[in-house]
């Protein structure tokens, strides 16, 4: 799915966490988000998954406006930072929460939900997880659960907050391959922040570098490392 | 080669065995008196008579009323302090707003004002000779002296428990589990459902019973606004009292008795209810 940002501004209370940004996104792509804290990426990364609203501007997906789209009709894919999997459930609970959220009459019969269930955690290759408990688990399977949640509902983007933030060195490089091959399986538009610039630009096909609420650069990483586009970018890349 | 002396070390964080048993003896002492001996004591004052005469006090019609009425307003106050008080912390702990710190102050109003003092607002505000008062009484439902303010005034003092305990739960617990739901397409009464009630459930649990022993004990406020009429409007603390004060002791330590054995009974429940749950418990790392 195609993604346009028109003009989105974003004010919390007398500051703003985005000044007009504009953004298109192909198709397909794998966008990093990349900024140091308060740059706005993640504010963003919400207002895309419809969990804030923008003060101004306007969100295209393929051409149709989806500013005013609920975050239940948006069927965006997202992870959050900390996963936020729910507690109390298990991780087959977890995964299954959007199938069976769906109104019954799009709700799939239970030995349909059990297979996607099992398809998914073999995707994020832990077929035999589905009894636990997130407590039970490491921040690298929790964080492969939570795609695998976000995933269930045959989402049409695919928004990561910080996917690798609470992650070790070692994980971390692991799971980017994950991420990497899951989007070039399911060839989803994937957006994610990140305020790690070697992610960004190892991960991505696309990076937009934010500061303070305004996009300083877009570009393919290779081109933002050769040609840097202000100041900031410089010292961000380098840093 | 040189020996080294054997020595027992004891942890860091353990006081020497002397002061240890000191401290324990005292803790024991101070919870024989203030707590087993007078509950004991009630239930020797309620039997001195034998059972008999116990039971025969407790069939008695006002002591009947006061258990049915008491039970009735717990039964009533208790489910609308659980809604108050899961919508009070909701919206404290989701949202942003400004005042929200007066608004917990507020809350915990009924803490520091006296039950008294509570009850007399509720007959100044409602009672016969107010203009809405006089207009309840005139359509023939007045709150004075009645049901309705025994309950207006047992919501007013029961009213922080359940938020109080609810608070520091959800602001630990945050927003991003509802927000992952309402991402996977649940719709925000499917996400109070399946998410936000299932991880505040021990807490809620806590609150109601506390509300409910508070709820069933109040003295103060009902007192104010319940004109303590024999047989209607008297509640069982209300009652224990008249009967008291009317050198009636077995028939007052009886009921005071049923009372205390209410509030054990909530306790064991709690209990009971926390060892059936062990391991949902252990897997949420609270409580």
């Amino acid at each position: 799915m195609r993604i346009e940002i028109d003009e989105i501004s974003k004010q919390f209370g007398t500051t703003a966490a985005l000044t007009p940004v504009s953004l298109a996104i192909p198709s397909g792509a794998l966008v990093a988000l990349l900024g140091p804290s308060g740059s706005g990426k993640t504010t963003l990364l919400r207002i895309l998954g419809g969990l804030e609203f923008p003060t101004s501007g306007r969100v295209l997906f393929d051409g149709q406006d989806a500013t005013g789209l609920t975050v239940q009709d948006r069927r965006a894919g997202f992870v959050f930072q900390s996963y936020a999997l729910f507690r109390h459930m298990t991780v087959f609970d977890n995964i299954a929460y959007g199938l069976n959220a769906r109104p019954r009459a799009s709700r799939p019969p239970k030995a349909e939900v059990t297979r996607r269930v099992q398809k998914l955690l073999e995707l994020i290759q832990l077929p035999d997880i589905g009894s636990r408990y997130p407590s039970q688990l490491s921040g690298g399977q929790r964080q492969r659960v939570a795609l695998a949640r976000a995933l269930a509902i045959e989402p049409r983007m695919l928004l990561l907050d910080e996917p690798f933030g609470a992650l070790d060195a070692k994980v971390r490089k692991e799971l980017r391959q994950g991420l990497r091959d899951i989007h070039d399986e399911t060839g989803l538009t994937t957006v994610f922040v990140t305020h790690d610039q070697e992610e960004a630009m190892e991960l991505a096909d696309l990076v937009v570098v934010m500061s303070m609420g305004r996009i300083e650069q877009i570009g393919k990483p290779a081109d933002i490392r050769a040609r840097p586009a202000s100041q900031f970018v410089r010292e961000f890349i380098t840093a | 080669m040189s020996d080294i002396p054997l020595r027992s070390y004891r942890p860091v964080t353990t006081e020497a065995p002397l002061f240890r048993t000191a401290l324990i003896v005292v803790v024991l002492g101070i919870l024989a008196v203030l707590l087993f001996a007078p509950l004991i004591t009630v239930f020797y004052e309620a039997l001195r008579k034998g059972a008999l005469e116990a039971l025969t006090s407790l069939a008695n019609p006002e002591a009947l009323s006061a258990i049915k009425l008491t039970l009735l307003v717990a039964a009533l106050a208790v489910p609308l302090n659980a809604v108050f008080g899961i919508a009070a912390a909701w919206f404290i702990t989701k949202y942003d707003f400004r005042g929200k710190a007066f608004l917990i102050t507020l809350i915990d109003l009924p803490f520091s004002v006296s039950p008294v003092v509570a009850g007399l607002c509720i007959v100044l505000t409602f009672g016969a000779n107010t203009a809405f008062g006089g207009w309840l009484v005139g359509m023939g439902y007045p709150i004075v002296f009645a049901l309705p303010g025994i309950v207006l005034a047992s919501l007013f003092v029961t009213f922080p428990f359940v938020a109080r305990e609810l608070i520091p739960v959800m602001i630990e617990q945050g927003r991003a589990e509802e927000e992952a739901a309402l991402t996977l397409g649940a719709s925000g009464w499917r996400v109070f459902l399946t998410v936000t009630l299932p991880n505040i459930r021990w807490a809620l649990l806590y609150g109601v019973l506390l509300a409910n022993a508070r709820a069933m004990g109040e003295f103060g406020a009902v007192a104010v606004v319940s004109g303590k009429i024999r047989g209607v409007t008297a509640t069982m603390p209300i009652t224990i009292e008249m009967m008291y004060n009317e050198y009636l002791s077995v028939a007052a330590f009886s009921l005071a008795g049923v009372l205390a054995l209410l509030a054990l009974v909530t306790l064991a429940l709690k209990t009971a209810l926390e060892i059936a749950h062990a391991d949902a418990l252990a897997a949420n790392h609270r409580h």
